[in-house]
């Protein structure tokens, strides 16, 4: 079946699974927003242990789509991971150590004898929110402002910049630093709002829900000014284009405007998507109790898709969606960085299991969720975080 | 030190920090479905608080297994980046389907089996409880796959337009011998480890008088399973020694410190040097001390007991009686390789279709050794042999030292008479630190016997590193082993305390 498929069509295929599930982590995301909300949110210790463990169920699940991004990403795309993985290293290297962080410390945070310290865990819990979804939001952004790398002729990369990556996030003297810095933020404070909407939806606590609400406004304000100052910009600028007749990158202006009014599906997808977003805010702060348990569904689908159709018009419409501004040819597109044919039919074939994943994921979750978290929970489950 | 040795530095701690949880959370996830399976057919209590404790230990482990697991995937790109373009292809997909099939699976299930108690039902429980088994033990399969393709590439062409290895056949990389016995190898050694975690904590018990049939009924769940799968691991073990003989004969020799092949060889069963050969040294093996047992490993590597085994000085200068190449040949092919490639590329940027074609045949005729090519001294193909050799050594003496420990349970814990060996539980709660020492063995033999390569014959470790400065990686290797290091003490502290805690354990 995929090996009828052109190697182009198979490329555009793997390219919109990395989409998907660059848009699936973000939304997931709401795990690290949440961790930046527990003393906001939570006043006395049962409300943040309530907290945490309603992270605590699925903190694995976004940590396991960070790691299937990757994954996937080495499948499809090896020159991206080896030229963004190998280059930006401290980047990479500093969201690592941050979900390293968190990894331990829902298991460890209220074990007794556990070395550092209750108040410890939860701050690696609030370094991982923090700095994981302002240093990935960035790193998102780079897929439109470009970084400093070549390739040779065989493939190796070289990255130049001392500074591995950070001079994306840090360089303020290049105004393309302030467009990444604001999907950074956008991604950090939409996290907080995810996280106050998934509350509201898992825990059975008036008091909580009712600051949760205030949470999803405060977070809202900046979310869009940040957001809109990222969209206006990318849909202003130049952008890098690809000629497959010459093979040759170029700079375009608004070459992401025209990309969009090339492609009216992923317009729509985006329009859809940042609506469905706002919808959610807006039922949160404004609905009654039975719409602010359901916003979590509309923000989050709609932060999916939004993703999903900002990675494809990064990408599609012969575009390099690894722009490189040190040298423009080394630019990365979905042709020149992807796997060989074979392996794409290979993992096209086992990509046919991921709806059968995303059931029983969705299974487990119904199973789990049909009772809220409560503090009475909280004080017999010996399980407990 | 080098840009590469900091980076193999790196990997290195990072791995068998990662190896030290892993194996545990592959052998217990599955004695905790055993254990629950008991719960739910016989419907008694008593195996339900013995689950639930063992699921404790388990979670406190699974933690530090995940956290120290991520940097691993990342790793062979922000480390090993031209590695990953040369073999991207390959090895990127099985990584990719670990995360798609395995990892979903258990992050989703164990959620449901720590926290779904009172939550599901109790047949769905089990479920989520051997779906976390069968979900970390696919993740396990298909990095071992990836590790198997590396020490035994196949299945694979290489294209020199993009220079790279590129997949073509799926099922080759698969059900590769390398890769099938690496699986079963490892996975029944992580079995035995945990087995004898269980063991030895439960004789602790038993030595304190505590939790007494919590204890009993652990040992014996504990002896059963490790029982049967130390005897799977030997023979498993076994194979893979057939499986290095054909594939890589210098790990091979460098286990054995073999120098002068020979036929009827015998196996050092107990051995000390007082020099190896190594890339410093191009002299014999010289031994203090040695105990051998006469053709045994001509006859494990062949299954005859005369066959010639080639050591270290006939890979390097060659056999032509045993039909050998020597490594002075294979660097002369591996330079017209590398030499021709280039070649290649600029007789096709130049459109100079002629030269580019008869590049490209030298290149073919000698890509098998392209390897050896980056070197000029042969003997700098050496592995480490007393590091390879006393793992190698350890691992297989401890394995049969395991075997030997579950039968002694078993037949006691059948006698009902544990309580009264003492010199039994004191064994077994001294084997557990026994254990990781073999299973990190076991890690080491594979990984430092195969140097200098990455990829066996066709990528030394020394070109595979990313193009970075040595102090960044020097940097994240120290924030590497504090960190680790301060997450293993804190997972020790919480195990023991959780350990000790326990008194509900019943009183027979």
């Amino acid at each position: 079946m995929f090996e009828n498929l052109s190697y182009l069509a198979l490329q555009q295929y793997w390219w919109a699974i990395i989409a998907l599930l660059g848009g699936i982590l973000v939304f997931m995301l709401f795990v690290q927003g949440g961790q930046t909300l527990l003393y906001t949110l939570g006043k006395t210790d049962t409300e943040v242990k309530m907290l945490v463990n309603s992270l605590g169920r699925k903190w694995d699940l976004t940590f396991t789509s960070l790691v299937v991004f990757g994954g996937a990403a080495f499948a499809s795309f090896p020159l991206f991971y080896s030229t963004s993985f190998g280059g930006a290293y401290w980047v990479w290297m500093i969201i690592l150590f941050a979900f390293i962080l968190q990894a331990v410390s829902y298991e460890y945070r209220s074990k007794a004898n556990n070395l550092l310290g209750t108040k410890t865990y939860d701050i690696f819990l609030y370094i991982n929110g923090l700095v994981g979804t302002v240093l990935l939001g960035t790193a998102l952004a780079t897929f439109f402002t470009g970084s400093l790398f070549s390739v040779t002729d065989v493939f190796h990369s070289f990255w130049h910049s001392p500074y591995r990556g950070l001079e994306l996030a840090l360089n303020f003297g290049r105004y393309a630093t302030y467009v990444n810095l604001s999907l950074g933020l956008a991604v950090f404070f939409l996290s907080r709002i995810l996280a106050s909407l998934y509350f509201m939806n898992n825990i059975d606590d008036e008091t909580m829900n009712e600051r949760a609400r205030k949470q999803v406004m405060n977070n809202a304000i900046p979310f869009l000014v940040f957001f809109l100052f990222f969209l206006v910009n990318i849909l202003l600028m130049n952008g890098f284009n690809y000629d497959p007749s010459t093979k040759l990158v170029n700079m375009e202006s608004f070459k992401y405007l025209h990309n969009l009014l090339a492609m009216p599906m992923v317009l729509i997808l985006l329009l859809v998507g940042v609506v469905l977003v706002l919808w959610g805010i807006y039922k949160a702060y404004l609905g009654n109790e039975k719409c602010r348990r359901k916003a979590i569904w509309f923000s989050g689908a709609g932060t999916i898709l939004t993703v999903f159709a900002l990675l494809l018009t990064a990408a599609f419409n012969h575009t390099a969606f690894y722009p490189s501004i040190y040298d423009l040819q080394s630019s990365l597109t979905i042709q020149n960085a992807s796997s060989s044919k074979y392996t794409l039919v290979a993992m096209s074939y086992v990509s046919l299991m991921v709806p059968f994943v995303v059931a029983y994921i969705w299974y487990a979750w119904e199973a789990m969720n049909k009772k809220s978290i409560t503090k009475k929970e909280m004080e017999e489950d010996t399980h407990a975080y | 030190m080098a840009l590469v040795d900091w980076s193999r530095a790196q990997f290195a701690l990072t791995a068998l920090y990662h190896w030290l949880f892993v194996p545990l959370t592959l052998g217990t996830s599955f004695i905790l479905a055993i254990m629950e399976t008991i719960y739910v057919k016989t419907g008694k209590e008593i195996w339900k608080k013995i689950t639930k404790f063992w699921m404790t230990l388990f979670a406190i482990n699974f933690a530090i297994g995940v956290a120290t697991g991520i940097i691993l995937e990342f790793e062979f790109g922000t480390n090993w980046s031209n590695y990953s373009w040369f073999v991207g292809d390959i090895f990127g997909a099985p990584l990719a389907i670990e995360g798609i099939m395995a990892f979903f699976m258990e992050s989703t299930f164990f959620a449901v089996m720590f926290f779904g108690w009172d939550k599901v039902s109790k047949r769905f429980h089990l479920t989520s409880t051997w779906m976390v088994a069968i979900g970390s033990n696919l993740s396990a399969l298909w990095i071992l796959v990836a590790n198997a393709w590396m020490q035994h590439p196949v299945g694979m062409h290489f294209n020199p337009v993009t220079a790279r290895n590129e997949m073509v056949d799926f099922w080759a990389i698969l059900f590769s011998p390398t890769a099938v016995n690496k699986f079963l190898h490892t996975i029944s050694s992580a079995y035995v480890l945990s087995a004898i975690f269980v063991l030895g904590v439960s004789a602790w018990f038993l030595l304190k008088k505590r939790n007494i049939a919590l204890a009993k009924r652990s040992m014996v769940v504990a002896a059963t399973f490790g029982l049967i799968m130390s005897i799977f691991m030997i023979i498993t073990g076994d194979e893979s020694a057939r499986q290095v003989f054909k594939t890589q004969p210098m790990k091979f020799a460098a286990l054995e410190g073999l120098y002068y092949g020979e036929t009827n060889a015998p196996l050092v069963a107990i051995g000390f040097f007082n020099k190896t050969p190594g890339p410093t040294n191009p002299n014999a093996t010289e031994w203090a001390a040695k105990f051998e047992i006469p053709n045994m490993l001509s006859y494990m590597a062949t299954l005859n007991p005369h066959a010639f085994i080639p050591g270290i000085h006939d890979l390097i200068h060659g056999n032509k009686a045993q039909n050998i190449i020597s490594y002075y040949d294979r660097i002369k092919m591996g330079k017209l390789a590398i030499a021709a490639l280039k070649e290649f590329h600029l007789a096709k940027k130049a459109g100079n279709d002629s030269s580019s074609q008869a590049a490209l045949k030298t290149f073919e005729a000698n890509y098998k050794y392209f390897g050896y090519g980056y070197y000029n001294d042969p003997y700098k193909l050496i592995p480490n042999v007393p590091l390879t050799f006393y793992s190698f050594h350890t691992m297989v003496g401890l394995g049969f030292w395991f075997m030997l420990l579950f039968i002694l349970a078993l037949v006691f814990a059948l006698k009902d008479k544990l309580l009264q060996k003492r010199w039994l539980l004191y064994l077994a709660l001294w084997t557990i630190p026994l254990a990781w020492l073999a299973s990190e063995a076991g890690w080491m033999v594979a990984e430092f016997g195969r140097q200098p390569w990455v990829v066996q014959d066709y990528m030394p470790t020394l070109s595979a590193v990313s193009n970075i400065d040595s102090t960044s990686v020097m940097i994240t290797f120290f924030l590497f082993a504090v960190v680790f290091t301060v997450l293993l003490i804190a997972e020790i502290k919480i195990m023991l305390n959780q350990i000790k805690q326990l008194k509900d354990g019943g009183h027979e």
